[in-house]
């Protein structure tokens, strides 16, 4: 078991350094950014003195590794554009990306399960096609275009809900949130929409197909026999089969729902952490993009080792030395 | 029924009473302010947040006049042609209270002029400012610079003590350094004040109580919340929607949709700034082209044939719906040196343009390569694109280019382009400044923009001139002399001026300001 968790954190620690080197190899070539921080007046004195004051003078090795030698301790280094710590903006932007992120997966998660369930149980009726043949909408529409449509509805030619931003925001030990106000509230909706669409769409093809496998089963049939009521028989049995591998895909949508908030925070400019990254590329903000990207891929790894534990947990088979297992 | 009056004249009193006391004006850009020490940065929207919050000593009005502001009048001293003496307004203060005297101007100008600022290439000839009493200031150059004043119209003002209590004295050294108390908090003299700040998302003013200038100006706006929206079409559904009153930068396809919007109105203004074309001249052989061991851009002809083949007025209606100016010449109309003759001498002439090709022997034509930005200026990657087809006419094979600022700017600054697209605006309004950055050999001082690889010794040294000579009629002679040589060469193919479009409600009273920086002691609110 140890041998097991030891193995897969140093693959993760693998993992995380060739991100890092792509990464920051990628850099190369997003552009310059001595040009934004010095404006039109500079002369070319100024662009040498600042490429050397930043270490851009320095080859790639010597740079990489000086990165990775303050990334270890914490430190991303100063934002090109802001000035202030790296560390400083991403957990200030966090907040915003993060209840952006539970808002709409857990959208995505409740209509998901909602309509899957009801389409799979209606799986003849007119509302079920409906509602398919619009998921595959839902599916085929860039994000960008739903959130756009969504504000020209909503914003525009309703009025009823707030554009861009997050509306007002209250501290709670040094977390802002915007649950705590109506406008905080009314400003997540847009975007969480534009953002959990997608999730949702996936989870409630998932369900549903889950579903009208569990729904053929022998043992819903003998429940039929026995004369439970269809409600019961739905939701009691055969639901809780349904959820396994729903539980399982949520846990590692959510990973991706965070690293693809970038266009919905663009559009709606939620000042959470995509909005930061898509001004740090627009800037060459090299230190705010590493750190950016070293947070995500961090995310991603932890959930994926997380789940690999929790398999082998679960599943016995795992356990068997793989010597031993490996006659046949 | 009674009930009712009550209740409608209590409506209505409340209603003008907070349309009295308070005018909230809430303003929309594409980007935010980097930082909020004034000399750390020199860039549009940085200056713009600045000017509400602090003042230089003279500042550009919207129609880009000077204006008196913290100094009352300024003029070289009769005795010695080196001095520029100013003149400071008396009884203005800070927003803490403290009193704004000469010493105040001497420790500005002096951090401006360190290392780590961002404005000490505007302040280069400046080699003393000396406080002569608590409200004279006298600066002293390296010999006559008759355009001094234009250099100051950005440069804000700061309380010594303030900044000395504060530790901030030096200025934030935004490449290598850390964050300052200044980068953060505000002491200015202007007409407003900040509340708060979240860079990027939020910034509230409210207007200063005791500002000097009550009398003088509107001063309608009693706050203003300032949040940056960077998505273009987000920006124009906000004023749409009624949640913002005033925005910049409207797209081009937007400004119907906006200006037909009952309540909405647009306002457009030609920019301060020239989109041209450089070509690499000086090179023996360029990179990107098909003809070998020569550059046939080093020829003039060439040069011209190139302009002669673009058809400004067809970009004018098709690429930029009307909203610009097409050009002859690489200043905008503002700009001391400027003339209208030269403005309008480019015209397309696609036979004499094949002609010229033909004498220079490149009657077959040739392909090249176009860098383009396109994320830079409005709509420049359609130009380039417009270009493309219209070069065709003449033989020249263009290989378009097209990406975005961070990766194109290097370009031109590392001499790895044979044929760009570039935009330059002028906020110093004359040429010498054009001249400096433009058509001067480069080197580590001047030309740093010059990506022609153009080197004319006789004209450097009339371009160095200008910066100290007094005689103004003899200065605006050399001037003249150099844009002759400039429009002679067809050093770059101008294309058109920009033009500003500021989208508002129609509450909010204003003109576009050929610097896009609203300065909102000016708006007036119905």
């Amino acid at each position: 078991m140890l041998a097991y968790i030891i193995r897969r954190v140093a693959q993760s620690v693998l993992v995380l350094l060739v991100v890092g080197l792509v990464a920051f190899a990628m850099f190369r070539f997003v552009g310059d950014p001595v040009d934004n921080m010095l404006g039109q007046e500079r002369t070319v004195a100024d662009i040498e003195r600042l490429r050397s004051e930043l270490g851009l003078d320095q080859n790639f090795a010597v740079q990489y590794y000086k990165f990775l030698t303050n990334a270890v301790q914490g430190n991303f280094g100063l934002s090109y554009r802001q000035g202030r710590p790296v560390a400083d903006i991403l957990i200030e932007r966090l907040p915003a990306t993060l209840e952006l992120a539970f808002v709409s997966g857990l959208l995505a998660l409740i209509g998901g399960i909602g309509l899957g369930i009801y389409t799979a149980i209606r799986r003849r009726g007119i509302s079920a096609n409906i509602i398919m043949t619009a998921s595959l909408i839902g599916v085929s529409l860039p994000t960008f275009l739903i959130g756009i449509l969504l504000i020209y509805v909503f914003s525009v030619e309703l009025g009823w809900l707030p554009s861009f931003g997050r509306g007002e925001v209250t501290f709670v030990n040094g977390w802002s949130t915007g649950f705590l106000t109506k406008s905080g509230l009314q400003a997540l909706i847009l975007p969480a929409i534009t953002l959990g669409l997608y999730q949702m769409t996936l989870i409630m093809r998932l369900v549903r197909t889950e579903m009208l496998e569990v729904l053929r089963m022998d043992y819903i049939r003998f429940a039929r026999a026995r004369g439970i009521r269809e409600r019961a028989i739905n939701f009691r049995h055969a639901l809780k089969n349904t959820l396994v591998p729903v539980i399982t895909i949520t846990g590692l949508q959510l990973g991706s729902i965070i690293a693809f908030a970038i266009i919905t925070e663009t559009v709606f400019q939620w000042p959470g952490v995509g909005l930061l990254f898509i001004n740090a590329i627009q800037f060459v903000d090299i230190p705010v993009m590493a750190a950016y990207l070293m947070m995500i891929s961090v995310m991603f790894v932890g959930i994926n080792l997380i789940v690999d534990m929790l398999y082998f947990a679960i599943d016995p088979r795992l356990r068997v030395d793989r010597s031993a297992a490996g006659g046949h | 029924m009674k009930t009712k009056t009550v209740l409608a004249a209590a409506l209505l009193a409340t209603t003008a009473m907070t349309g009295a006391s308070a005018e909230t004006l809430r303003w929309a850009r594409a980007g935010d302010s980097l930082t909020l020490d004034p000399h750390a940065q020199n860039e549009g929207p940085t200056h713009t947040l600045s000017h509400q919050i602090y003042e230089p000593l003279i500042i550009r009005d919207h129609s880009g006049e000077f204006q008196a502001a913290l100094a009352t009048d300024w003029a070289p001293k009769e005795s010695d042609p080196n001095v520029w003496v100013f003149n400071l307004r008396q009884g203005v203060t800070y927003h803490d209270g403290a009193d704004f005297t000469a010493e105040d101007v001497v420790f500005s100008i002096n951090r401006a002029k360190s290392e780590t600022s961002a404005m000490k290439e505007l302040l280069t000839s400046i080699t003393e400012v000396r406080a002569v009493d608590d409200h004279t200031v006298e600066f002293v150059t390296d010999g006559p610079n008759p355009i001094l004043p234009a250099n100051l119209t950005n440069l804000f003002m700061m309380d010594k003590g303030w900044a000395e209590e504060n530790d901030a004295v030096a200025v934030q050294d935004v490449a290598g350094g850390e964050t300052t108390f200044a980068s953060s908090n505000t002491n200015g003299t202007g007409a407003f004040t900040l509340v708060s700040r979240e860079p990027d998302v939020k910034t509230v003013l409210e207007a200063n109580e005791n500002y000097w200038g009550k009398d003088e100006f509107p001063l309608d706006v009693t706050e203003i919340i300032y949040t940056p929206i960077q998505n273009a079409a987000t920006r124009v559904a906000a004023l749409l929607s009624g949640e913002v009153d005033f925005i910049q930068d409207v797209p081009v396809q937007d400004l119907g949709r906006v200006g037909d919007t009952e309540g909405l109105v647009v306002k457009t203004a030609p920019q301060n700034r020239v989109i041209f074309f450089g070509m690499n001249m000086g090179a023996d052989d360029i990179e990107n082209d098909d003809v070998d061991g020569a550059n046939p851009l080093a020829d003039a002809k060439v040069r011209k044939a190139m302009s002669m083949a673009i058809n400004r007025d067809a970009i004018k209606q098709v690429v930029m719906r009307d909203q610009s100016q097409p050009a002859g010449m690489i200043a905008p109309p503002f700009v001391n040196g400027w003339n209208e003759e030269m403005d309008s001498s480019a015209t397309t002439d696609i036979e004499a343009a094949k002609a010229l090709m033909e004498e220079a022997g490149y009657g077959d034509g040739f392909s090249i390569q176009l860098d383009c930005p396109n994320d830079r200026y409005v709509n420049d990657e359609a130009i380039c694109q417009a270009a493309v087809g219209m070069l065709a006419q003449i033989g020249v094979t263009v290989n378009l280019d097209a990406k975005p600022k961070a990766q194109h700017f290097p370009l031109i600054e590392n001499g790895e382009t044979d044929f760009y697209m570039l935009g330059w605006g002028v906020p110093t309004y004359d040429s010498e400044y054009i001249f400096n950055f433009l058509v001067h050999t480069r080197g580590d001082e001047r030309g740093s923009w010059n990506g022609t690889g153009y080197s004319n010794p006789e004209l450097d040294e009339k371009i160095v001139s200008l910066a100290s000579e007094t005689d103004l009629e003899a200065r605006n002679a050399t001037i003249n002399e150099i844009w002759q040589v400039v429009q002679e060469e067809q050093l770059y193919i101008p294309i058109h001026h920009q033009v500003l479009n500021w989208g508002m409600t129609d509450a909010v009273g204003t003109e576009v300001s050929p610097e896009d920086d609203p300065k909102f002691k000016f708006f007036e609110m119905n």
